[in-house]
């Protein structure tokens, strides 16, 4: 037994919190090696075509200038394709910079210039002339659905459309209610604040300590050593601070690749920086249609789902998300058929961002259950309940647990839902409509494999390692609150490390899987460490333990005492002097619990609840509150996992009615590739957010976790256009519900 | 950025001839503009001349009543200027729905006038652009055009200015005091910015020899019965898609004086005499505030994005008369539309 | 006239910036921005660079007592400037944090902490400058820093808890 005075659940203050707030926290682009060079980066606005070739005589005799590197001088690095794939790469042919005179799409880096000053790099970069030899292009998903396919081979890790079961067109076409309609979500680009960026320095034994802007250093670690056919103990790859990724630092972007291949070239250290235009030359959220079809008795009982998505893809891989599966697993239904195609696109591969799929198709389900809970006038929460699963359908498994019951319940309460006027244009506030909606949220619940050091000293003081990464999720904090917990330490005697492959293997942070995952590595690295420091307390000639089993104990303060006379008792720290041992180490990883997964699926489930302002005549929507209600099992830290699900349902606000990459097709090109003119939500736009929990067992997890980094935003778009409609009777079936579709 | 020269001058006339020397320097003053065109490779200056240090950052009464406000006033010393505040508030709540604080705390009065449009490919020099580069066309028409004119465009050129202010100083009749190597002269508000034509490139009358100096405001400040109305893409921090500068003088429940200016939808601030003049001497009727909009409106036309912007500017125009007629301004911080 | 260089020289200029009570002579080239010249002369490093084109906030940095975005600013135009950035917050200079900062941590008003020197600097300026008067006002006048963690309400709390306690300390308004 062990007691901590900061267990697990409380809000505990980050412990990275005052570097942060101090600009102490250095972050990919901030490390300096000496001698450093500034590399910068040149694309393309073609969108396809064929390099003919460059001018780069101007570029070259720029002051401060040391090489500008294209596909004619680049070094060469591995042939084959599998090396450049990285943890998350989707089937198909990674792209490669500078590979080739191939112009792959719009923005494609073609050139890189290296220079002694970041000045001197971006000035001489606009000298750069390519001669491009434009040949057709597709952008617009419009025209390529036509020829969408099913991808030949599924992600790993993704599970593709299932199977459909029942007769969905039959049971549709017979269905007292139906609804049908088409979905559409626009082009969001991730945009975390910290643009992509690299620092490689370059050591004169031939080794590269990196600072690479990635959600998991052993994926660009692995990658580096593939493409550059360097072994791994020659790169290091440590990025302690990411400032925000959302997935689009899962896979190592091209700016690793260039700042690698300069420095391996020079033998000097390099770093490349995207600017934030450049930001929309890799991943992005593809632009999804979506079809559902709702079949339902006149109770609003389901009778039939029907699911269909296209999304955009890249020509050169096959990226994949969960879009529609979801439509079989979140309510009853014995009539299902869903299915997920591609359209190829001359632009970059998608990648996941916040909730890949679920924050698209859970919008496109989701408005729909509103239009059928509209057409059988059935309160929506009532419909939900009405249809309420109670095992994923596609698989036939159990919930590891599922307490969405309890989340619409005080969901509902929380923002007072017995307020809303059922039907739509019936509530005002002075000049406004008054609307309010609901949707459901989920999100999988999994875990992956990883592994974490624990190290004790003499003073008592823990320090946890792993590569795993804090991108903002608060991994620093909860690890320490975990390791407290298990060993009996507050937390301010606690250090932990993350983000360097130097420390144990830990995969990508997405998915929502870290805390589980790491967090129970760091559980079970605790538990052995008190086993190895009851061991040797128990050998500690005259020691107060000598007859004592470990269940005669307790773990506190950072002291072992005796249960029964709690007055005696060692620290840690004379424990390990009266032992002369000056540390005691404790190493785990942690699996995913295979076995249980045969009968179990974790998911995390929430009810989200918005109330909107809309002035009707002038379209302006504001979303005045949101109270979203989760069911995420234990939680380790009630302050950074709120703040979690707040900024998840802050980004949504922005998908829901700001988020749009705008497309020029002629041209093949993105336009509004700023933050000026794509609009990401601004403090003015954020309402009241509450957040609650519903605590649960969970089946799956040892530490009954599950992850919440991505469930805040899934259906809370749903939910928010729910609200539009109830407010003035419009349905916007097309995100992001700007001014104009409201006129 | 290319590579530039830099000149800091003391005074006024310094300036001047730094300027007529050299027709491919630029002046910089809060640099919000000019240095994010400069980053963008769009302007590309031989020489910047640094007018910070002159004499020019003072806001004074003139003797008829009015305001003179130096080209280097910032934008938030404007805003927040008690004079302003109590007596040209449309200006004050024009400037505070632009930008953000700290831009304010930058941009200048001066360099807000002569900021330049926001269109999309006029930003991007991987793309044509007449404005840009006369000559290559304009992929705006035919493209990506949420944000462009219903006004006043040509075939050669369909940008907006995306100033808040100017619209506010358009309906405050300002005047745009300039200093050139020929002396001084003042230029009305109203012939300040020009339309495209067949010549985007030029965005103003003012000469390329020529330094703004102050802008004047009028007496006659609308101090009870105004509003700026901004419409956008998100709540804050975004650029106008419509807005709206009324200013009017009631008697009773009277217009007897009635300004009206629109941002966003033209390469100036859009003012139609008629359509005041079609308010003047009534009660803001509804019918009468539909007949101004649609003589403010008259020859808009829409492009495959912008289209809507027609109506929106219709309602919108209607609204703010509204807000003016009662007095209850539109906040530029409680985001309901009054 | 006080300076002159030749175009497409390579002549720096002098000046003199006062660099969180530090003051610093520097020869500077016309073409670096106030932003890089912390960034990558003075490695103060904690003025974060989001866009690099004024729409973002993060390089918001207090220049003679005002906030302005520092990547924006040639720095020879601010010959003569006093500048404070984040690491010179902390009162004294000491190991405190400034109110505001902790304000920050109690609140979480931050996640990947990317945007935080920006918001900070914002806060510190906007309370001292008095305009909090609400939350609708903070919301207003800190939308000029992005956030895309989405911390927003949690730095409203934040700055509402400082104002409130600066307001406090004060004499009633006149
Ligand atoms: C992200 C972003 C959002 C913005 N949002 C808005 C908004 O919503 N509404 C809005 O109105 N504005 C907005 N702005 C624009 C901002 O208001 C302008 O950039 C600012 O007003 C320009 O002033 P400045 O002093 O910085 O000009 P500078 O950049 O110094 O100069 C701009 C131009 O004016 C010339 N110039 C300056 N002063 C003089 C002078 N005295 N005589 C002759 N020429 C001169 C310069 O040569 C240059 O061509 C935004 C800007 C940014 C970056
Ligand atoms: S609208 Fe004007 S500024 Fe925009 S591309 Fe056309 S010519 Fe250039
Ligand atoms: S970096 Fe200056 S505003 Fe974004
Ligand atoms: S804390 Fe990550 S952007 Fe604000």
């Amino acid at each position: 037994m062990a007691t901590a005075p900061n267990p697990i659940g409380e809000p505990v203050n980050r412990i990275d919190g005052p570097l942060k707030v101090t600009g102490e926290a250095r972050y990919a682009a901030e490390f300096t090696p000496p001698n450093l060079t500034h590399g910068y980066v040149v694309t393309s606005a073609v969108a396809r075509g064929r390099i003919i070739g460059f001018d780069l005589a101007a570029a070259r005799s720029f002051p401060g200038v040391i090489e500008v590197f294209t596909h004619e001088n680049r070094p060469n690095t591995a042939w084959l394709d599998l090396k450049y794939k990285d943890q998350t790469a989707p089937p198909g042919h990674p792209f490669r910079p500078l590979h080739d005179e191939h112009i792959l799409y719009s923005g494609q880096p073609i050139a890189l210039v290296v220079a002694d000053s970041f000045e001197a790099a971006r000035d001489a970069a606009a000298l750069v002339r390519a001669q491009i030899e434009p040949s057709g292009h597709a952008t617009d998903i419009h025209h390529a659905k036509e020829r969408a396919y099913k991808p030949p081979v599924g992600r790993a890790g993704f599970a593709g459309a299932p199977s459909p079961r029942g007769n969905a067109d039959k049971a549709f076409a017979a269905a007292p209610i139906q609804v049908e309609a088409e979905y559409s979500v626009a082009i969001e680009h991730h945009n975390p604040m910290e643009p992509h960026a690299t620092t490689v320095q370059w050591n004169a034994d031939g080794s590269l300590d990196i600072h690479d802007k990635i959600q998991g250093v052993t994926n660009s670690q692995g990658y580096v050593a593939g493409v550059f056919g360097l072994s791994k103990d020659k790169v290091r790859v440590a990025t302690p601070f990411v400032g925000g990724a959302f997935g689009s630092g899962l896979r190592p972007q091209y700016q690793l690749f260039l700042a690698v291949m300069a420095s391996l070239a020079l033998e000097r250290s390099v770093r490349v920086v995207l600017t934030r235009d450049q930001m929309w030359t890799h991943v992005y959220r593809p632009h999804t249609l979506q079809t559902v079809k709702l079949g339902a008795r006149e109770d609003g009982t389901l009778t039939a789902i029907k699911h269909d998505a296209i999304a955009g893809t890249s020509t050169f891989e096959d990226h994949q998300e969960v879009v529609v599966n979801w439509s079989g697993m979140l309510y009853h239904c014995d009539n299902v058929s869903l299915s997920h195609k591609l359209a190829r696109l001359d632009t970059y591969t998608p990648s996941d961002m916040r909730a890949p799929g679920g924050a698209l198709g859970v919008f496109a389900l989701e408005s729909a259950m509103d239009e059928l809970a509209h057409a059988a006038n059935v309160d929506p929460i009532e419909l939900r309940l009405r249809n309420y699963s109670l095992e994923d359908e596609n698989e036939n498994k159990r919930f590891s647990s599922k307490a969405l019951r309890a989340c619409y319940e005080r969901g509902a309460a929380a923002i007072d839902w017995s307020r809303r006027e059922p039907q739509p244009r019936r509530s005002r506030d002075g000049r406004e409509l008054a609307g309010m909606g609901m949707a459901t949220g989920v999100w999988e619940a999994r875990s992956n494999v990883a592994t974490v050091r624990i190290v004790l000293d003499t003073d008592g003081k823990l320090k946890v390692s792993t590569a795993s990464a804090d991108i903002g999720t608060g991994t620093y904090t909860i690890l320490a609150q975990i390791a407290g917990e298990t060993l009996g330490l507050p937390v301010d005697d606690i250090t932990v490390k993350l983000g360097d492959s130097d420390f144990p293997f830990a995969p990508i942070e997405g998915g929502s899987m870290t805390a589980a995952t790491v967090g129970n590595a760091v559980r079970l690295a605790g538990e052995a460490m008190q086993d190895d420091l009851f061991k040797h307390a128990a050998k500690i000639k005259d020691g107060p333990f000598t007859k004592l089993s470990k269940d005669d104990v307790v773990f506190a303060d950072g002291r072992i005492e005796v249960k029964a006379d709690r007055g005696t008792g060692l620290s840690y720290g004379e424990i390990l002097k009266a032992r002369g041992l000056d540390r005691l180490e404790a190493k785990k990883t942690s699996t995913p619990p295979m076995l249980k997964k045969l009968k179990y699926v974790g998911y995390t489930h929430s009810a989200i609840f918005a109330e909107v302002r809309v002035d009707e005549e002038l379209g302006q929507v504001r979303v005045i509150r949101l109270v979203i209600a989760a069911a995420a099992g234990r939680i380790l830290n009630a302050q950074t996992a709120r703040s979690q699900i707040m900024g998840a349902a802050v980004m949504a606000v922005g998908k829901t009615l700001e988020e749009e990459t705008m497309t020029d097709n002629r041209i093949g090109r993105f336009m509004n590739h700023n933050l000026a003119e794509y609009h990401v939500p601004v403090n003015a736009d954020i309402g009241d957010i509450e957040v609650l929990f519903v605590e649960e067992d969970d089946a799956l997890s040892p530490i009954d976790v599950k992850g919440i980094g991505e469930v805040g935003i899934v259906g809370t778009g749903a939910a928010i256009a729910n609200a539009v409609f109830n407010a003035t009777g419009k349905r916007v079936r097309d995100l992001p519900i700007t001014i104009d579709k409201l006129l | 950025m290319n590579r530039f020269g830099y000149i800091r001058p003391t005074e006024v006339s310094q300036a001047v001839e730094a300027l007529a020397a050299d027709r491919e320097a630029k002046i910089i003053a809060g640099g919000t503009n000019l240095v994010d065109l400069m980053k963008y490779n769009v302007e590309r200056p031989s020489s910047i001349i640094d007018i910070s240090k002159l004499p020019l950052d003072t806001i004074e009464e003139t003797e008829g009543g009015g305001l003179r406000i130096g080209a280097l006033v910032t934008n938030s010393t404007v805003a927040y200027d008690e004079r302003v505040q109590a007596r040209w508030p449309m200006l004050s709540s024009a400037l505070l729905a632009g930008a953000t604080g700290q831009l304010r705390n930058a941009a200048t009065t001066g360099g807000n006038l002569l900021q330049r449009t926001r269109c999309y490919y006029f930003y991007d020099t991987g793309t044509p652009c007449n404005k840009r580069e006369p000559g290559t066309g304009c992929p705006a028409i035919g493209g990506v055009n949420r944000i462009h004119a219903i006004l006043g465009a040509s075939d050669d050129c369909v940008a907006t200015h995306p100033s808040d202010m100017c619209v506010a100083m358009a309906a405050l009749e300002a005047e745009v005091l300039v200093e050139g190597p020929g002396g001084s002269r003042r230029i009305p508000m109203a012939d300040f910015h020009r339309l495209p034509g067949d010549t985007p490139q030029h965005d103003t009358t003012l000469a390329a020899d020529e330094l703004i100096v102050a802008v004047e405001l009028p007496p006659a400040g609308f101090p009870e019965h105004y509003t700026y109305l901004k419409l956008r893409d998100r709540l804050s921090y975004a650029f106008a898609l419509v807005s709206v500068a009324v200013g009017l003088k009631m008697d009773g429940d009277t217009i007897q004086i009635a300004r009206i200016a629109l941002g966003g939808v033209a390469h100036k601030p859009w003012r139609v005499r008629g359509a005041e003049e079609a308010l003047e001497g009534t009660a803001a009727a509804p019918a009468d505030c539909a007949k101004a909009a649609n003589l403010l409106l008259d020859g808009a036309r829409g492009l495959k994005d912008n289209a809507f912007k027609i109506e929106l500017a219709r309602r919108a125009i209607v609204r703010a008369i509204g807000q003016a007629v009662a007095a209850t301004p539109q906040s530029q911080i409680d985001k309901r539309i009054a | 006239m006080t300076t002159t260089t030749q175009a497409r020289g390579e002549t720096d200029i002098a000046i003199t910036l006062t660099v969180n009570g530090q003051k610093h002579k520097l020869d500077v080239a016309p073409w670096v921005s106030l932003l890089d010249l912390l960034r990558e002369r003075l490695d103060l490093t904690g003025t974060k660079k989001g866009c690099d084109h004024g729409q973002c906030g993060a390089c918001t940095v207090i220049v003679d007592g005002e906030r302005i975005n520092s990547c924006l600013v040639l720095a020879v135009t601010r010959d003569g400037a006093e500048v404070t950035t984040v690491e010179g917050l902390s009162e004294d200079g000491g190991d405190a944090l400034h109110p505001m900062q902790q304000a920050f941590v109690d609140h979480d008003a931050f996640q990947c902490g990317y945007c935080t020197p920006g918001q900070l600097m914002s806060a510190v300026a906007l309370t001292k400058a008095g305009r909090t008067g609400s939350r609708d006002e903070i919301r207003e006048l800190m939308s000029g820093n992005l956030c895309r963690c989405g911390a927003y309400p949690n730095i409203v709390d934040a700055i509402e808890e400082v104002a409130q306690g600066s307001r406090g300390d004060k004499e009633p308004a006149q």
